[in-house]
């Protein structure tokens, strides 16, 4: 971590910051890339990389039941990642840390395991207009196995929540609201701290999909009061199949496993298992052990960059995308709401967009178009799909340049 | 370059599509939906003694996907099942191999940049397989993803 102790000063030095990543030094059809899908995902630290080939050249060996140095060594390494996530989300005790394979697996694991078991006919689930599937389908499901309702928060034409809206859905029957923190089609921030103690106050428990959030913006589940909280690992700069579930102590304690097998069982026999502790109880199973060695190490380079840090740079970089973008003719902005984080996305008129993304991916410059997982938003807004540019903390303002320019071809190839 | 990709004829086709409305006396219909890109198309044929008397489609997409429907439309006028079903195959060929563009192709040969972007072929091809549909009269929903 040398690189990195030496770029933590007053500055944000993203051209430092930069050299920590390896795969942006390359040229993509002869020109520099420049990589603005990270919704999707993020791109990987020289740091976390490293650790993960350490893993399996100098430490593979599976966790929790070896005796010997190797199995005791990637214990402790797999363990530590717990206690940096435990950090990272500012969660009470270790214990409240579940690895998942990704937010999905977090919210598909709430949705069967706490679902199942507290949720009755007649009961309602509370979800937002501005969903990504994975924060759908598993409520869905869940509906209708029980016959209870899905009800969801409408938005504005800004992508924003309307809360009076949502204060009417909080009725007797209301047992989870779950919501994004933040829009991956849109950008859009929730209030989610404000959206949670409504739901509290309801007699709601709230769960919050941070996929989107987690890179950009510190998270302190105690603060926002949070009763589950879930994020991706490979969104964070770590690797892939790796992320998050945080859920409050005693509600975890009283939940039924999720999955059966290995490692999340105390005794077995034929006739009765008794479950292991938490967080164990979630996890059966060999896990991805180098992915969330990984993911730990991820964890603590953002920690050490500084998210507050990462915030204000994004926020001047959005600020600086979205004049730019405004400028183009014929470019409309799909996703305006005050509170947002650094996602823009848009249509131009008698262009689709996987002809943007084609013309584009020809000048370097990788950017999403499509539905992001987001049906019912682009239905909202009555447009199939959208091209969508989103930002991580090492874009520079040249970058928003170049995909400009890149615009600029776009416009002349369907001119 | 890019530009073999959206050659001229491709460009002007996808903004002023030909035989673009819903036909009134069409005896076969099918519909194509792709929903990850959201390209979607209804076509509609006019089939008299086993040969194509008309064609045509309404739908919205991209340039690739619009394009590709236009001309299909235009080049389908006259044509047996069979041969219609024969011209599916050499545009197929055409899109995801390297032999050289068969003769029966014609203007669909502009598709040809289509091979090098791998992943624009389900656009171009969506039009295509909806029109297997139709004249094997399946009533499915084609998809090319």
């Amino acid at each position: 971590m040398k690189t990195l102790d030496s770029v933590i000063s007053a500055e944000f030095d993203v051209e430092r910051l930069r050299e920590d990543f390896p795969i942006l030094k390359q040229k993509i059809y002869g020109k520099p890339l420049v990589y603005l899908d990270n919704a999707a995902t993020a791109q990987k630290p020289r740091a976390v990389i490293d650790s993960v080939v350490k893993f399996y050249k100098e430490d593979c060996a599976n966790i929790h039941r070896g005796v010997h140095e190797l199995s005791q060594r990637s214990t402790a390494e797999y363990e530590k990642a717990r206690v940096r996530s435990q950090r990272f989300l500012n969660a009470r005790s270790r214990g409240e840390i579940i690895f998942v394979r990704g937010a999905t697996e977090g919210i598909n694991l709430v949705a069967a395991s706490w679902g199942r078991k507290n949720v009755k006919q007649g009961d309602e689930i509370i979800i937002s207009a501005l969903e990504h599937h994975s924060n759908i389908v598993p409520w869905q499901i869940l509906c209708e196995e029980k016959g209870a309702k899905l009800r969801v928060i409408p938005m504005n034409d800004r992508g924003e929540l309307l809360l009076e809206e949502y204060e009417k859905l909080l009725g007797p029957r209301a047992r989870m609201v779950a919501i994004g923190h933040v829009s991956n089609a849109l950008g859009t921030i929730n209030p989610v701290r404000q959206m949670i103690e409504m739901a509290h106050r309801s007699g709601a428990l709230a769960l919050v999909d941070g996929a989107q959030a987690a890179p950009h913006q510190k998270i302190d589940v105690q603060a926002l009061g949070a009763d589950f909280y879930t994020f991706s690992g490979h969104k964070v700069f770590g690797p892939t199949g790796t992320g998050v579930l945080y859920g409050r102590a005693e509600l975890l304690d009283a939940m039924p496993p999720y999955q059966g097998g290995g490692d999340m069982i105390r005794t077995v026999t034929f006739e009765k298992t008794t479950y292991n502790d938490v967080p164990h109880k979630f996890e059966a199973g060999t896990p991805h052990i180098a992915g969330g060695i990984g993911l730990g190490v991820a964890l603590d380079y953002v920690m050490r960059v500084g998210l507050d840090k990462i915030a204000a740079y994004e926020h001047e970089l959005l600020a600086y995308a979205t004049s730019v973008l405004s400028d183009v003719p014929g470019l409309r902005i799909i996703g305006t709401a005050r509170e947002k984080a650094a996602v823009v996305s848009f249509v131009m008129e008698g262009i689709h967009p996987h002809d943007i993304g084609t013309v584009l991916d020809r000048q370097g410059i990788a950017v999403r178009t499509g539905h992001h997982c987001a049906q019912p938003v682009m239905d909202w807004f009555h447009i199939p799909a959208t091209t969508r540019a989103s930002l991580a903390f090492y874009n520079t303002t040249a970058e928003i340049d170049a995909l400009a320019a890149g615009i600029q071809k776009v416009r002349e190839v369907f001119a | 370059m890019v530009d073999d990709l959206y050659q001229e004829t491709i460009i002007d086709h996808s903004k002023r599509p030909r035989n673009c409305y819903a036909m009134v006396d069409a005896n076969r219909r099918a519909e194509g939906y792709n929903p990850l890109c959201g390209d979607k198309l209804k076509l509609y044929l006019k089939v008299e003694n086993d040969v194509v008397a008309d064609a045509s489609f309404v739908g919205s997409g991209c340039a690739i996907s619009t394009a590709s429907a236009s001309l299909m439309t235009e080049s389908l006028k006259g044509k047996t099942r069979e041969e219609a079903l024969m011209l599916l195959d050499r545009f197929h060929e055409l899109l995801t191999t390297d032999t050289a563009a068969s003769g029966e192709l014609g203007k669909l040969v502009v598709f040809c940049g289509v091979r090098d972007y791998p992943a624009r072929v389900k656009c171009a091809t969506l039009a295509w397989h909806t029109l297997k549909s139709a004249l094997n009269d399946t009533g499915e929903l084609v998809s090319t993803e």
